[in-house]
Order: C-alpha cells, then structure tokens, then sequence
C-alpha cells in the first residue's frame, strides 16, 4: 500500500498535535519536525480543520490545535479525509466473457486486499499509535 | 469506580457470564458456555485459564483463554478466545486488567506469544486488543463456504 502524500502528512500532523492537546503548533513547526513541505502541510491543515479533527487558533501566537477525540478516531478516518483507499483496477472495455471474468476474478482479490486494510486502519485509534510510538521512543530497536 | 478483583471463575458464575456474552447478540449459549465451565472451572484444564473481574460482588467482566500447542504447525502459544465487559463499565480499565492477568498467567505457563481472532467487523474488541499490544500475526485465517455442496 503506497498513502499519498497528503494522507501521511495528514497522520503525522494529526498525530503530532493529538499527542498533547493543549499546545499549539504551527504549520512550520510540524513541517521541520517531519522534515515535510510546509506549503503542501499548510494544505492538507486546512482539509483537518474543515473535519473538525484539528481546531486552527487564530492571533499571534496562534497555530493549530487537536480537536478531536483520541481514543475515537482511527488512522483510517484520518486517512479517508484524503483517500478512498480503494484499488483501482483500470479495465477499458473488455471484450467477451472470458476477459470479463479475469477482470472480475483480479477485482474481488483487490477488494479482499482493501478489506484487509482497511480492517487494520479502522481498529488503530490515535491513542494506540500515540502509545506505540512513546513505546518506540523509549526503546529504540 | 470501586476496587476490581480479578479472579478463578467459579460454577455459580455462569449465569452472569452467560448474561455478559448477550450483550450485542442475538443468541444465547448456554450449552456452550456450561461446557467451558466443565472444562476450565470444574475439571480445572491444564494450561487453562477462567478469569473474571468482580467489583462489590458483581461479576462485570469475563476472559477465557489456554496454551495450545502445534495447532496448525504453530510451537505452545495462549490463545485467548472469549472476553467480555458489561456495557456499563466499559472504558475503565476492566478489560485491561483481565488481560494483563490473563498473559501472565499465560506466561508462567511457559509461553512467549498470545493469540486471539476476532470478526474483522467487530470494531470494538480489534481495537482494544490493538491497544494491548497486539498485531496482525504470522497465521491467515482462511475460509470457504460449503453450503453449495
């Protein structure tokens, strides 16, 4: 599975301020941290505030705060606010039903894979990989 | 909340355990669930393991689980396969302390890993045992319908 840029810059932004809800961050301070495009972060800030996952606080001083709720949302409603995570399986017009079957044999066994996946990502919350990553940092392998 | 005590599972808690497995389904077990008693309270099965979590005298959580051993070609794992937390108390740690307790006993038993399956669905219980530490596996569970032949 390959994420597009803006859902990982999404998960690591939303992981980063979700990690401690009360301080505020700039675009600028979580790009250096991930050493990412502040320009494509600032973007993909503006699609977590519209979700309510991320609250933007205006004034000097301001940034970006975490506005959800941790032990709710999975990597995957990060995610889905940027990808649909489903493989497309680019079948032009197949002629007979022999190449219709082999289309629709290769499409259930993606969809089996997209199932897979999304099973994963729907059951990881933003608390649990918040945990694994402290659990990491303490313990580096 | 009040002081959890995580203990054996005992014969006259099988009503409450029996009550604590409907919740959220349609179907009740009682044969089932009075042949698990048989097996790990009664018979008191090696490797096996019957915990449940009480607090001032209500039974409000349930967890099952043994060491199974060359299963599917796998070397002594614990298997942990039925949990329960009444509805009421979920979120306060019950269910993680009937496994903190479960794996240890687990490991005395002389295993390293524990297992568990869950409906790929059941959304609640995959992320509780992610939160514990758990991942996908080594095994894929497969399956085919039959019902055709």
């Amino acid at each position: 599975m390959k994420l597009h840029k803006a859902s990982l810059f999404g998960l690591y932004a939303v992981l980063e301020l979700a990690s401690n809800p009360k301080r505020q961050l700039s675009a600028t301070d979580i790009a250096d941290k991930y050493g990412i495009s502040t320009h494509h972060l600032a973007k993909v800030l503006r699609t977590l505030v519209r979700s309510g996952l991320v609250q933007a606080v205006r004034g000097a001083g301001g940034g970006y705060r975490f506005s959800g709720i941790v032990n709710r949302t999975t990597l995957l409603d990060v995610i889905e606010l940027f990808e649909s995570l489903e493989s497309e399986l680019d079948a032009p017009a197949p002629q007979g039903q022999a190449a219709s079957a082999v289309i629709e044999e290769l499409q259930s066994i993606t969809r089996e894979i997209d199932d897979l996946t999304k099973a994963v990502l729907d059951t990881i919350t933003l608390e649990t990989a918040l945990n694994g990553s402290r659990q990491r940092a303490l313990s580096p392998s | 909340m009040d002081q959890i005590t995580i203990r054996n599972a005992v014969l006259s808690d099988l009503e409450a355990v029996i009550a604590l497995d409907l919740v959220g389904v349609s179907e009740e077990k009682p044969t089932y669930w009075r042949g698990i008693f048989d097996r790990y309270v009664t018979a008191g099965k090696d490797g096996g393991f019957f915990l449940v979590a009480e607090t001032q005298d209500e039974v409000i959580g349930f967890i099952v689980g043994e060491v199974r051993a060359w299963e599917f070609g796998s070397p002594p794992c614990g298997w942990v396969f039925a949990m329960g937390v009444s509805p009421q108390t979920r979120e306060q740690g019950v269910g993680e302390l009937m496994f903190q307790q479960m794996c240890e006993r687990l490991k005395k038993a002389g295993v390293t890993i524990v297992r568990t399956m869950v409906d790929r669905e059941n959304k609640l219980t995959l992320s509780f045992f992610r939160s514990q530490g758990l991942r996908t596996g080594r095994y894929i569970e497969l399956e085919k319908s039959i019902d055709g032949l």
